[in-house]
């Protein structure tokens, strides 16, 4: 029991680490764009299709994934310019309904692209074995390299948000929006870089997450809802925020799906809890939500000041 | 804007019904669809356009109406409940009202002590909850949905017959639509605006918004789970998908397509959505495409929804583009909606 | 208001055309053709052209309108597209459905206004038992028939432990159902897994746990792009040493290419139960498999062969009764034998019209030009019918 325990931790953690690759672009254009973008999924998916047809295509994951990255980076430079540059000094309600507009054609134009199968992606003999980390624990070489690689991210955010010019530029932004344009800062190439960095770190997390599943039509508007819970437990436009939120959620999903109905099996009767655990795992993340708004409407961790 | 909606309701009392008296019964359901997700979206206006109050969880009073037909009926045809069991359509109509009032008193106030994207998402939190909790209940056939086999039964009205429902509905948007304008109107229409605009003043002046914000969520709420049910009547078949956030989300769009704060914004929002989603989707299946790019494009170019459009054309408008920092602000102080507020000519 | 009504009728009836006797059959096909899932609805429209082009595109001395329509995964969607195909199309036939929870939503819209409808795919329990209908007939089989064949292909291989995985929805308890129905051995977990739009798709939690439980042997139901997710997740976890593979429905013709792209190996050898496979031995079959193949390169999945019979079907009964289609008591006469070429061989209907059919267990192996596929091992059941069959008042 104490060995599954820690692979479901582990599990958890890599679920975590996906979902903050996710939020944290998102918190970043959410604080200091203030907007709200639905379609940033859409730069999930394309990420992991991207690198899906370049895997097959030079048969290499590691040259897919790295090729991959500026595509995504500038697929979300162009989205921003096109059509997001015109839409910051809406309100929210405007940003909700053009993004969701986005979604609809990023989809189809994506299945018109690649088709509506989806596309796995092979990965080298590497990584698609298990590891034994120690006696009776063994687990996925790949899923050890997301967490891997997520901590890396984690890191490099937190030296480019706290030790650098644009870091520093980025956190004047999420404080004091006003502020920071009225000190002469280019602050339209600000967002644009912000919003492609975003879009690149979705990507990333849809690169990482193919492998496992595959590349198909529609997996960011699975998962962006998720996203939201977490940012917005984390307190928007927080990046700490944004990482530890995600974990607590990553772990919340994975502890409720393996354990809830042996939990509800000492409660009720096995039939009942076969049907409610779950539903009530699936509602875990949203009842949390709700408590975190109503007690600490500003999220867990807020940034410093807004 | 006045003349406007009276040929638009007008359009609705007359091309349906004669649509099926000359055999097309297809646009007729079409028709019946989007009355009824008309008046869900008026519902939603009352607080989001008036209320500046975004709930992104709608949908749940949708499938709350529904099945508060569905699930009687199931009972009353296939046993068990004996105390909801009924075909009666007071019965559903009660139960559809009782539970929506509950459900939107509950999640109103805990809702409605957060403010702007907060509140988007709790209620869309709230709107999941209830979400999975259908998809959990597996005797009304959880995730596939339930067959409504008998329509509520009323007193000298048949709803199995397609003009009867129309008229039902129609009836109905109309009914809503003089509530709502009454509502907006009133003494507590005027306060609930005035908590949108500017909360601290309306505070200063000993206005308790919490109050005036939480009666308007409820009665957009029941209005909104009325619609329901006679969505459950009009489709006889409900699933837990009817109250997806997707589903919210349309019903926000409806709004904000046809135009928030105008009273029959909403209605020309839900007419132009269910007919382009309908008539793109007979030339292509990839109609997903063309209609994101008009959202996309009737965000940028259209202020104020279609119903601005038209009572302000955007071809006599001047740029009203200010300085990106003052117009940043506002939006960070809440999810306030520029629309013009001018209800008393918006009939 | 009722005066305007009267007046609209009445000048309706001046001027509505005349109903002409159709000259032609109209089929409506209501399959996913958008969504993820639009490969399977692809595969099933390919098969239905095949279909009509073996058959000269004529049924009964007419010719034939096929109308394809989306139902986008939802329930909802699949209702509307059908009201669309009864109502305005006016259709003869309505035949499709993939998904249980459409077939069940849309099921009324077909009946009610006397129309047959085929399904080529959903079998859920109700619409064999209690919701049973003259005019509902199904060229696939109903959902517990085919994990139940796999229940006895488990006793008869001396499975005495299992795991059991499938989706939280209809068809996914159907499917655990119908195993634990034949199964003997004792199954030491289970886990119904969120389906639906953001259905779950990282089932590491679930693998952790099935390896944990020290079963002898793992069965799933992932229908779709989940089927293909799982198999990586089960390969990655390195349990095809010990917790060898059972599926239903999750590993086909469509997953089958791209797990071979991916170089998923630990597909190879695993198990499942089904009615048909490309390689049985049927004239028909062979016809049906190799034009298939010449024209679109790769297996037609069991989706598209029960597609392609709902076509041949429907050509029996409009063949039998001469194209005269207002002969709805013949055409379910002569639906009701069964009396057509189709790819799985001799079948019979039941009262239920849910067909009483052959169930065989496959393997997954390399045919002899490098593909995967899968062939027969062995009959599991022989002429089996439906459980629920008692229930049907026909």
């Amino acid at each position: 029991m104490d060995s599954i325990l820690f692979i479901q931790l582990l599990n958890g953690l890599q679920l975590g680490i996906l979902l903050f690759l996710l939020s944290a672009g998102l918190t970043l254009t959410f604080g200091i764009m203030d907007f709200v973008n639905l379609a940033h999924g859409s730069f999930y998916m394309l990420g992991a299709f991207f690198c899906a047809s370049l895997t097959l295509a030079t048969g290499s994951f590691w040259l897919g994934a790295l090729l991959a990255l500026p595509l995504t980076a500038i697929a979300g430079f162009v989205v921003e310019k096109l059509v997001i540059q015109h839409l910051y000094r809406r309100d929210h309600l405007e940003h909700v309904l053009a993004t969701f507009g986005l979604i609809l054609c990023i989809d189809t134009l994506t299945h018109l692209y690649w088709g509506p199968e989806g596309i796995a992606v092979p990965l080298p003999a590497v990584l698609n074995g298990q590891i034994e980390l120690f006696e009776g624990v063994v687990f996925p070489t790949f899923r050890l390299l997301i967490i891997g690689t997520g901590c890396i991210v984690a890191l490099g955010l937190y030296l480019l948000v706290n030790h650098t010019r644009v870091g520093m530029l980025i956190r004047a932004g999420a404080s004091n929006r006003t502020m920071v344009s009225a000190l002469g800062i280019d602050i339209k190439a600000l967002f644009s870089a912000v919003f492609a960095l975003g879009a690149t770190l979705a990507g990333v997390a849809g690169m990482l997450i193919a492998p496992i599943t595959e590349a198909s039509i529609g997996m960011g508007n699975d998962i962006i809802i998720t996203t939201f819970v977490v940012i917005i437990i984390g307190g928007i436009g927080s990046m700490k925020g944004a990482f530890l939120a995600a974990l607590l959620i990553g772990m919340i999903d994975t502890i409720g799906r393996s354990f809830l109905d042996d939990f509800f099996k000492v409660l009720m009767s096995s039939e009942a809890a076969e049907t409610a655990a779950p539903a009530v795992s699936a509602m875990l993340i949203y009842i949390l939500m709700a408590i975190v708004l109503a007690v600490r409407p500003q999220g867990l961790f807020p940034p410093s000041s807004r | 804007m006045r003349w406007f909606s009276i040929v638009l309701l007008l359009i609705l009392a007359i091309v349906p019904p004669v649509a099926f008296i000359t055999g097309h019964a297809f646009w007729m359901d079409l028709f019946t669809r989007l009355v009824v997700l008309a008046i869900a979206a008026v519902a939603l206006n009352l607080i989001l356009g008036y209320g500046g109050l975004v709930s992104f969880g709608h949908a749940a009073y949708l499938g709350l109406g529904a099945y508060a037909v569905g699930i009687p009926v199931y009972h009353a045809t296939y046993g068990g409940f004996d105390s909801i069991a009924s075909y009666n359509g007071f019965v559903h109509l009660g139960i559809a009202i009782a539970v929506s009032a509950v459900y939107a008193l509950v999640t109103g106030a805990i809702s409605l002590r957060t403010r702007g994207v907060n509140f988007i998402m709790i209620t869309m939190a709230f709107g999941q909850m209830i979400f999975y909790a259908i998809v959990s209940l597996e005797t009304y056939g959880g995730d596939d949905g339930l067959t409504i086999d008998v329509r509520s039964e009323f007193p000298g009205i048949n709803l199995d017959n397609p003009l009867a429902l129309y008229g039902l509905c129609y009836g109905s948007l109309v009914l809503v639509l003089y509530l709502v304008y009454r509502i907006s109107n009133s003494r507590f229409g005027l306060t609930l605006q005035g908590a949108r605009s500017n909360e601290e003043r309306m505070r200063a002046i000993g206005v308790d918004c919490y109050r005036y914000r939480l009666t308007a969520y409820v009665i957009s709420g029941v209005i909104c789970g009325y619609a329901g049910f006679l969505l459950g009547n009009f489709t006889t078949f409900i699933s837990p998908e009817m109250m997806d956030w997707t589903r919210s989300g349309e019903i926000m769009f409806m709004v904000i397509l046809g135009g928030a704060t105008y009273l029959c914004g909403p209605v020309i929002g839900a007419l132009v959505f269910i007919l382009l989603e309908h008539l793109l989707s007979e030339i292509t299946v990839y109609w997903h495409l063309p209609f994101g790019l008009l959202l996309i494009a009737s965000v940028l170019f259209l202020r104020g929804g279609l119903a601005g459009a038209l009572s302000n054309p955007p071809w006599f408008r001047k740029d009203r583009s200010s300085a990106l920092a003052s117009d940043t602000s506002t939006a960070a102080s809440g999810t306030a909606t520029k629309a013009p507020t001018r209800a008393d000519d918006d009939v | 208001m009722k005066k305007l009504i009267t007046a609209l009728s009445a000048a309706s009836m001046l001027t509505a055309p005349a109903l002409f006797a159709a000259d032609e059959v109209k089929i409506g096909f209501v399959t996913t053709l958008t969504t993820g899932a639009a490969s399977i609805g692809k595969d099933q429209e390919n098969a239905v052209n095949l279909a009509l082009e073996h058959i000269g595109a004529s049924m009964g001395g007419k010719p034939v309108k096929l109308i394809m329509a989306d139902d986008g995964f939802k329930p909802e969607l699949g209702k509307q597209a059908t009201d669309k195909l009864v109502k305005q199309d006016d259709v003869d036939f309505v035949a499709g459905y993939i998904w249980s929870h459409v077939l069940l939503a849309s099921r009324k819209s077909v009946l009610d206004a006397g129309k047959f409808l085929i399904s080529a795919n959903a079998g859920p329990s109700p619409v064999a038992g209690k919701l049973c209908h003259e005019n509902f007939f199904s060229t696939s089989w109903q959902n517990d028939q085919t994990p139940m064949a796999m229940g006895e292909t488990l006793n008869q291989q001396g499975v005495k432990s299992l795991y059991v995985m499938a989706p939280n929805y209809a068809a996914g308890k159907d499917m655990v159902a119908g195993v634990e129905r034949t199964f003997k051995g004792e199954i030491v977990g289970k886990d119904l897994t969120k389906w639906g739009k953001d259905a779950q798709l990282d089932f590491s939690a679930e693998l952790a746990k099935a390896k944990a439980s020290g079963a002898e042997g793992i069965f799933v139901f992932y229908p779709g792009k989940a089927g293909p997710a799982f198999i990586k997740q089960y390969e990655q976890a390195g349990l095809q040493d010990s917790l060898p593979l059972y599926t239903v429905f999750t590993v086909d013709s469509l997953s089958l290419p791209k797990l071979q792209a991916g170089g998923m190996k630990g597909v190879l050898g695993s198990q499942m139960t089904q009615f048909w496979s490309p390689d049985l031995d049927i004239p028909a079959n062979k016809k049906f498999v190799d034009d298939f193949r010449a024209k679109h390169g790769s297996y037609p999945s069991f989706y598209a062969a029960q597609a392609y019979d709902a076509i041949q079907l429907i050509k029996s009964a409009v063949d039998a009764v001469d194209g005269d289609l207002s002969d709805m008591d013949g055409m379910r006469a002569a639906m009701e034998k069964a009396d057509f070429p189709s790819v799985r061989g001799e079948f019979s209907y039941g009262n239920n019209h849910m067909p009483i059919q052959n169930f065989y267990s496959r393997t997954v192996v390399e045919d002899a030009d490098g593909n995967w596929t899968t062939t027969i091992d062995a009959t599991v059941f022989e002429n089996h019918q439906d459980v629920y069959a008692g229930e049907c008042s026909l």
